[in-house]
């Protein structure tokens, strides 16, 4: 199950990063080796980033959380990219905006993807996010941003840990009314 | 309140009244993996406990983007594809038969049908009219289980196209000028709908073009009417039974209407790195290029090869250049020989690729070394793409890339045709 309520610090990128920026296609030959194409993640886009979120769980800094601009995720349906992320140690995501696969493949992965102004968050800030209200608080610089809700459906996959654990538990998608 | 094709196909398949803005449950036509995403999927299906699919005649495995392999960990996943549409009984096209975009057209697309496929330019089908967008992994191995998907019902944006194009312009150049208008993110979760006088001129090779893109403005759907010009196609597929007409209302509710003009269009690049980055041919000519890339699921179809066979016959690649040709698909590249394009790009010094995704993807057959530059008539341009992110790639047509790898520089097509 993702932490719904969740205090970490922010790992800044900019606009546009793409799943060829998250993970080449160069790399495809290690898409059945998770752990193997995990190295590789955002390793030419943003090549400090796996090093972040690693000084961050040794410092018991608390969660790390990827912080993205404009049109996170454009491009390939790869759901290796939010995985390779969530592997990374990464537990949620915030977006000004995000492609519409990625956003969905995040999900499906059960990682929390929520969008704000981001501009209103700096690298390194500490932040507190309620997942389910859409509510982030940055207790850096005491600005709190809300975001636009989901849709039921998806927070309810979100909920169970993403739509392989759904699908275990509900055996079929529940009608929206259920929720 | 009338309804676009986004709504009409979507209401016919939940079996209910779908607006924009909603959510719905609703079948699948096709679902589909290829080799890059096919694997995951795979472990993810048996992972939820799956062992049969809902419907293994609307099931397709691709093995397109590695093609034949380049190494033994893509040959192995071919290996768990091929298994995995044996045990399920599931339609499977193996290495050499073409992109799984191109075969969905040519095999089983059809007007009002949903399609759904682990590739993000699943979104080519809906030249012919069909609800076609690209999912993730675990959402087609739900899809394949259990036969739907749910959806949410997108806004449209209404695409009005009038007038003829040019000589030397195509439907390449109209989608790049789009995508140049809209924003790689303008149409983030709509649906692109594309209607008006023009279209009755427009074969379904530009349709598959332009429908292919739409995801480049972060479309979920690329959709054409199904006209005449669909139902021919149909028919000649073999599938004439399948058609049917199919056309927006005409008190439909659009989020933006997007004018334009086909007349005043001109030969069109997107520019390294951003397909939205998008400038005239004329504004960039002379820029030298190492590399020319002719195929994809944008424009690897018999037209497409046509225009460059055309333009190359008795003539020449640049020295310092390479050409490289990739048909869509095994009949694309039949029927290209038979009309003698493929001799004549042979003579103008080209190399023919296997059917298959070829260079697009930076995987295999094409990739770019340090600092050079590759004219490509792909649809991304993304750093790193073609397997070097040192490298740097402009999109175009197909008569773009044929004038260019001639002159070994950016050319515009027009001084040749």
């Amino acid at each position: 199950m993702p932490d719904l309520v969740l205090k970490g610090k922010a790992i800044k990128l900019g606009d546009h990063v793409s799943t060829d920026d998250i993970i080449p296609g160069r790399f495809a030959h290690l898409r059945s080796n998770l752990p193997e194409l995990a190295k590789h993640v955002l390793e030419d886009a943003a090549p400090e980033f796996a090093s972040k979120v690693k000084a961050l769980s040794v410092a018991g800094g608390g969660k790390a959380i990827l912080v993205a601009g404009r049109n996170l995720g454009l491009g390939s349906s790869r759901e290796h990219a939010p995985m390779v992320i969530k592997m990374s140690g990464v537990d949620a995501i915030l977006a000004k905006s995000a492609a519409r696969i990625f956003f969905r493949n995040a999900i499906n992965q059960g990682m929390p993807v929520l969008l704000c102004d981001t501009d209103k968050i700096g690298d390194g800030d500490e932040l507190e996010i309620n997942v389910i209200d859409g509510k982030i608080a940055n207790l850096t610089s005491g600005i709190t941003l809300s975001c636009g809700k989901m849709p039921p459906i998806m927070s309810a996959i979100l909920k169970e840990g993403g739509l392989i654990p759904y699908i275990q538990k509900h055996k079929d998608f529940k009608p929206q009314k259920h929720y | 309140m009338g309804k676009t094709l986004a709504e009409k196909i979507l209401s016919l398949k939940s079996h209910g009244d779908a607006k924009a803005g909603d959510v719905v449950i609703a079948g699948v036509d096709l679902a589909f993996v290829q080799d890059t995403t096919g694997p995951l999927t795979i472990r993810q299906f048996k992972e939820s406990g799956f062992e049969a699919l809902a419907k293994p005649q609307q099931a397709v495995v691709f093995l397109d983007h590695a093609a034949p392999s380049p190494a033994q960990q893509l040959s192995n996943d071919h290996i768990l594809l091929r298994r995995f549409a044996e045990e399920t009984d599931c339609h499977i096209y193996d290495v050499g038969e073409g992109i799984c975009h191109q075969l969905v057209a040519e095999n089983f697309a059809n007007p009002g049908d949903i399609i759904v496929g682990a590739d993000s330019h699943t979104v080519t089908a809906g030249a012919l009219g069909a609800f076609a967008t690209g999912m993730g992994s675990s959402d087609i191995a739900v899809a394949l289980a259990l036969g739907k998907t749910w959806f949410r019902v997108p806004e449209s944006f209404l695409i009005e196209l009038n007038g003829a194009f040019p000589r030397g312009v195509y439907a390449k150049d109209l989608v790049l000028y789009l995508i140049g208008q809209i924003g790689a993110d303008g149409a983030n979760y709509r649906a692109l709908e594309f209607r008006g006088e023009a279209l009755a001129r427009m074969t379904m090779s530009q349709r598959l073009t332009i429908a292919n893109m739409a995801v480049e403005a972060g479309a979920k759907v690329g959709l054409f009417p199904a006209d005449k010009i669909t139902r021919d196609f149909l028919r000649e597929h073999g599938r004439g039974d399948k058609y049917r007409p199919l056309s927006p209302d005409a008190s439909a509710n659009y989020e933006q209407v997007i004018p334009v003009n086909l007349s005043q269009l001109e030969p069109m690049l997107s520019l390294p790195h951003a397909v939205d980055n998008v400038r005239p041919v004329a504004q960039v000519k002379g820029v030298k290029i190492q590399q020319a890339f002719i195929g994809t699921c944008t424009n690897g179809r018999l037209e497409d090869i046509a225009v460059a066979g055309e333009i190359l016959k008795g003539k020449k690649r640049h020295p310092g250049t390479r050409l490289l040709i990739a048909p869509a698909s095994r009949q694309v590249l039949i029927q290209a020989m038979e009309k003698d394009y493929i001799q004549s790009l042979i003579e103008a010094g080209a190399i023919i690729l296997p059917p298959g995704c070829a260079a697009c993807l930076g995987l295999h057959q094409g990739v770019l070394g340090d600092g050079e530059v590759c004219l490509s008539t792909a649809n991304r341009n993304f750093k790193g793409r073609m397997g070097n992110p040192e490298a740097m790639i402009y999109l175009a047509s197909p008569a773009t890339a044929a004038a260019s790898v001639m002159k070994g520089e950016i050319t515009d097509p027009r001084e040749f045709v």
